[in-house]
């Protein structure tokens, strides 16, 4: 069973991560184009959210569809972070003494901070869960159930928790950005030709994923979503 | 045993002892390697596995031996002192590999292959060893592609040729600049296939430091890990050379640092006979000095001179820049002396011309020791893109290492030492004079003569290792009796004795000079009076500098750390000892050879016109050295050459 | 031009190391870093001190022996160079340099800049090569190679072997190494029998030796005296996952 040992060798495991990561990349595409319904008003958002639960009417069911997204994101992410750690831990005994003086030539700083921003990315994860899914009142006071719009809303109207949120499009945008890049490569889809093309669709999910998030809570901050 | 400290006393060498016999097959030349081959005893796979085969060196020729013997069912032990057999020098070769496949439909053939290669090494190579040279020169091609050389192509995706070294057919196949590199790691995946299959043992940063020869029959060898300085002794029922050339006795050569002759040397001191010593090769087109301090000169590929103008101030000791002077100030001195082929005269002529040049004080540069290789009338005639094409990579090369802009200012060019052709004497058998010893590649004398021809290097280093010595050792090992051994043989244990006795030596001396002041020494007084031209006077003033440098090496040489450790000063230390010996023997054959032939031109005999003077009635022989013992002048044997095929002509480049 | 050294001494792979300072004086602008070291190990011989061990050979650029971290970038500041064809005028007169052997565990250090990479060599042994045997090859011009695919293979076969794609690698992974000469073999029509269990024995020997995994970061390919770029790893990653996925590098097992 040579193929099942795959995710014992690294390439195995960066392929598992690049393919999570692609389950992850089109998650992050949807959730942002979804948010961006908050404009369109609290009615439309309250039934763009309620309709997530709908999804796949009228052959599924009522969050049948959602649960098995729900479930597939929860393995990606499971998967992607375990490989992740496997890939550093095996990176870490790979030099047992490290450089004295080192010096980055080429790399860029996505590229770099691939691991810290991951960690950054995680913990911003729980946190907006516990704000705006399971409505954890220490940490959003004025969550109710079932009202999505609003629950955003006051959300946003914390400062603090804005910066922290800005502060983690941040890393997802240079996340993605080497990610996106980074995935075509694992799975050997780049090539001299392709490299621009896939350059430039980093640079664009880089740049419209993080803006389209960013946008929600700086609308609401300056007043313009209430 | 006196070792090197003792002189050999330069007096004259002894007149011939021995005809040798090179045990040529009868028949005609074309028939001959096939007929041997047929008359070869063959072994059956079953035994092949009984026996082991020493191959020392991992270039072309060890490298591709070491693989054929393995695949063939040997069990081979192989030693190369870098950590990688892929990093043997034949890596830097750049130019090409000749082969006679006429696939350009430009009339060439063996037959032409094998006359230009006796003709360019102006009559003093074995015509029936040339002959077998140029017909394997096919199968070398073949079974590079097949192994995945990445030859340079047409569109129609068959193999491109160039003309190479002023070749009238185009027959030189090539990879790039990096010919040589991409053949070595052919012959190295061949290696590391047989390595896995566990066939071939691979040991690097091992070096050969004698070899061990049992009742007259070569049968092992005492080698040290580079690594723990461990001395070691290995059992073979056959031992094969490959160390390559001995271009590093001057110190500064294109040879890589670590190329050494002390594989060879030793051999030779155990009884092989060294052939031809004194026939070394110049290449003219290499970077000149830049300092005290430089460890070695960088080759740039000959076919620079083919749109490249070489010229020196008219006056001597002009200083001006360049582009200060005036046309008719420049000497354009090869155009001048040679009209018909100009700057494309062969590698000899080209070097000594820019030699008596410098020496006449029209030097150029800050050391005033080059002439100028000028593009500035190329450029202006093709453009600088098509020269860029050419050679850009050359140009980008020189300016790395000089810091100079070769397309604005014209490049400055010096010869030096590049390939050797003489070497261990074998026979048609590629064997030595000691029964087991067999010496393949550079490492031997064989195929050259007194010249050899651009391209032709990489060429004989793989026809020996994949197609002539499998079939020659098999048959020396199908008949050879021999007796069962050990290590713990006493002529082991007595090697091994000598070997710790050198070391400790070398390492107790503790005196004032490193090893490398003494290597630069010997290198100078080797490129004053055995360089590019010999004199009787000069070399008998070598003959005497050499065993006074020799005699106070040994005494006052300071060679830091221990036996017992990565030492690299030990180990320049040891090959620097076996260069000084050979450096007497290659002036000791500069001065017997009284005749220019080739590479060797010895100022006394030359045409009016300065050309080289052969002597074929007189020396239309090689000069085979046998070692008579420390303190005794080695003994003249010789081979006499006859051509049947090839008459005998005087060249001509005017 | 003058410079203060801060070199790593280290006797052997089993004491530990350190850093020395040294001094170096009238080092010419065209002289190469190696021979700015040679100069400080004759100072060092003449002064009673043990010179510095390091790997050079050919010093022009191609037998891939030198390589030594040079202020933390591998073979130094000048792109496409080996430490050997370095020459001093890249330099500041003053300037402080810190010379470093190549770190990873595969390749442990035998004695100050000197270190073992034979992990290479087996890398090569499980797999890199065409099984042609001496004697058995057709006509050379019997299979065509279009010339852009030739000139691909001679991109990859360029690699010198040097290791500094693997001391440049944040991960010290041997991925550039590998891919090139996975790549060489397995674009070419001569390489097609033994493509899929080229990659998957030569990448499954790179993992067993130690080295780090790709991360795709491009350090190696920027160090790289030869400029082998990044595509071939997508290659390889390409190659290894079809030949896993068709059970591709049992022949050996």
């Amino acid at each position: 069973m040579q193929a099942a040992a795959l995710y014992r060798t690294s390439i195995g495991k960066k392929a598992i991560m690049a393919v999570s990561g692609v389950i992850w990349i089109g998650y992050v595409v949807m959730h942002m184009y979804g948010n961006l319904k908050a404009f369109l008003g609290e009615a439309a958002f309250n039934h763009y959210a309620e309709g997530l639960r709908e999804m796949g009417a009228p052959i599924f069911g009522h969050l049948h569809l959602l649960t098995v997204a729900r479930i597939l994101f929860v393995v990606s992410i499971v998967l992607h972070v375990w490989a992740a750690l496997s890939l550093t831990q095996q990176a870490r005994q790979a030099r047992p003494q490290n450089y004295a003086t080192r010096r980055v030539v080429q790399a860029n700083y996505a590229s770099v901070t691939m691991r810290y921003g991951g960690v950054v990315i995680l913990l911003f994860l729980l946190l907006h869960l516990m704000q705006l899914t399971w409505g954890v009142s220490a940490v959003h006071g004025e969550f109710i159930p079932g009202e999505p719009y609003h629950n955003l809303v006051t959300n946003f109207q914390s400062l603090p928790v804005t910066l922290v949120y800005l502060v983690a499009v941040v890393a997802l945008g240079l996340h993605l950005f080497h990610g996106t890049w980074s995935m075509f490569q694992t799975l050997g889809f780049n090539n001299e030709r392709m490299d621009r093309l896939i350059r430039g669709l980093a640079w664009a999910l880089a740049i419209l994923v993080p803006v389209g998030f960013a946008s929600v809570p700086i609308a609401v901050q300056l007043g313009i979503l209430s | 045993m006196a070792d090197t400290a003792d002189t050999q006393t330069s007096k004259a060498p002894e007149p011939a002892k021995t005809i040798l016999d090179a045990k040529t097959p009868d028949g005609p030349i074309a028939e001959k390697w096939d007929k041997a081959r047929f008359d070869m005893k063959l072994m059956s796979p079953a035994n092949r596995r009984k026996f082991r085969i020493i191959v020392v060196g991992s270039g072309l020729a060890g490298g591709s031996a070491a693989a054929t013997l393995g695949e063939l069912g040997y069990n081979v032990d192989c030693f190369a002192y870098q950590d990688s057999p892929r990093r043997a020098h034949s890596v830097s070769a750049q130019g090409g590999i000749n082969a006679a496949k006429n696939y350009r439909n430009d009339g060439d053939s063996i037959f032409r292959l094998f006359y230009d290669t006796v003709k360019g090494g102006d009559y003093r190579s074995r015509e029936a060893n040339v002959y077998r040279l140029a017909q394997v020169s096919n199968n070398i091609i073949d079974q590079c592609v097949a192994q995945g050389v990445p030859f340079a192509r047409e569109y129609g995706g068959l193999l491109d040729n160039r003309s190479f070294g002023g070749a009238q057919v185009s027959r030189t196949f090539y990879a790039r600049g990096q010919t040589g590199q991409q053949l070595l790691l052919g012959a190295y995946q061949a290696l590391a296939r047989q390595i896995h299959a566990g066939r071939v043992r691979m040991h690097t940063r091992t070096e050969m430091l004698d070899l061990v020869v049992v009742n007259g029959v070569a049968r092992g060898i005492v080698t040290r890990d580079l690594r723990n300085g461990k001395i070691e002794r290995w059992l073979g029922d056959a031992v094969v050379l490959a160390t390559g050339g001995y271009s590093n006795a001057f110190y500064l050569s294109t040879n890589a640092k670590g190329c050494n002759v002390t594989a060879v040397w030793r051999a030779h001191r155990r009884g092989a006979y060294f052939a031809n010593p004194c026939y070394t090769q110049i290449h003219p087109t290499c970077i000149p000095q830049s300092g005290e301090h430089q460890s070695k000169l960088t080759l740039m590929s000959e076919s620079l001179r083919n749109d490249g103008r070489i010229w020196a101030p008219r006056q001597p000791g002009d200083t001006r820049a360049p582009g200060d002077i005036p046309e008719k100030e420049r000497w354009y001195y090869l155009e001048e002396r040679y009209p018909s082929f100009g700057n494309l005269v062969p590698r000899d002529i080209a070097s000594r011309a820019a030699k008596s040049v410098v020496d006449a004080g029209h030097g150029v540069g800050p050391r005033r020791n080059g002439v100028y290789l000028d593009f500035a009338d190329a450029i202006e005639r093709l453009g600088v893109n098509v020269i860029r094409d050419r050679y850009g990579n050359l140009f980008d090369m020189y300016e790395n290492i000089t810091g100079e802009n070769p397309y604005e200012v014209p490049m400055r060019i010096y010869p030096a030492l590049h390939y050797t052709m003489g070497g261990l004497w074998v026979d048609y058998n590629l064997m030595s004079t000691i029964p087991g010893m067999f010496a393949i590649g550079e490492a031997n004398f064989s195929d050259h003569g007194a010249n050899r021809l651009g391209a032709s290097a990489l060429m004989q280093g793989l026809a020996d290792g994949y197609f002539v010595l499998p079939y020659t050792l098999s048959n020396y090992l199908a008949q050879a009796k021999l007796e069962p051994l050990t290590t713990d043989h006493e002529a082991f244990r007595a090697v091994e004795e000598e070997v710790n006795g050198r070391v400790e030596r070398l390492l107790k001396a503790n005196g004032e000079r490193s090893v490398d002041s003494y290597h630069r020494e010997l290198g100078q007084i080797l490129w004053e009076y055995c360089g590019m031209e010999r004199s009787e006077e000069g070399l008998k003033k070598a003959l005497e500098l050499i065993p006074t440098l020799r005699e106070e090496y040994w005494q006052n040489v300071r060679v830091p750390g221990e036996s017992e450790e990565l030492n690299q000063s030990l180990e320049k230390a040891g090959r620097v000892a076996d260069f000084m010996e050979l450096a007497e023997l290659m002036c000791i054959d500069a001065l017997q050879r009284k005749e220019s032939c080739g590479a060797h031109f010895r100022s006394e005999y030359q045409t009016a016109d300065g050309e080289a003077r052969r002597d074929d009635e007189n020396y239309a022989y090689v000069a085979a050295w046998e070692y008579a013992g420390d303190g005794r002048a080695p003994i003249l044997n010789k081979e006499p050459l006859t051509f049947e095929y090839v008459a005998l002509s005087q060249r001509s480049y005017k | 031009m003058k410079f203060k050294l801060r070199i790593w001494r280290q006797p052997n792979t089993l004491i530990k190391g350190r850093f020395e300072e040294y001094e170096v004086d009238d080092v010419g602008p065209d002289e190469s870093f190696l021979e700015m070291l040679d100069m400080l190990n004759e100072q060092l011989i003449a002064n009673g001190g043990e010179p510095v061990a390091f790997d050079h050979d050919c010093r022009e650029g191609i037998c891939g022996m030198c390589g030594i971290m040079i202020n933390g970038v591998a073979h130094g500041p000048k792109a496409a160079t080996t430490a050997c064809q370095l020459h001093m005028r890249h330099f500041k007169d003053g300037d402080v340099i810190v010379v470093e052997p190549w770190r990873a565990k595969a390749f442990p250090v035998i004695k100050d800049l000197v270190v073992e990479r034979a992990a290479l060599d087996r890398i090569i042994q499980a797999g890199g090569y065409i099984s042609a045997s001496t004697g058995s090859a057709p006509d050379a011009n019997s299979i065509p190679v279009p010339k852009p695919v030739a000139d691909t293979a001679m991109d990859a076969a360029a690699c010198i072997g040097c290791g500094a794609c693997v001391a440049a690698c944040p991960n010290s992974s041997a991925m550039l190494f590998t891919a090139a000469k996975v790549g060489h073999l397995n674009v070419l029509p001569q390489g097609q029998a033994e493509r899929f269990d080229r990659a998957v024995l030569m990448v499954d020997e790179m993992e067993a030796e130690g080295f780090g995994g790709c991360t795709n970061i491009g350090e190696c390919a920027a160090v790289c005296p030869k400029e082998i770029g990044l595509d071939f790893i997508a290659m390889l990653n390409r190659e290894y996952l079809r030949g896993k996925l068709k059970g591709a590098g049992s022949r050996n097992a």
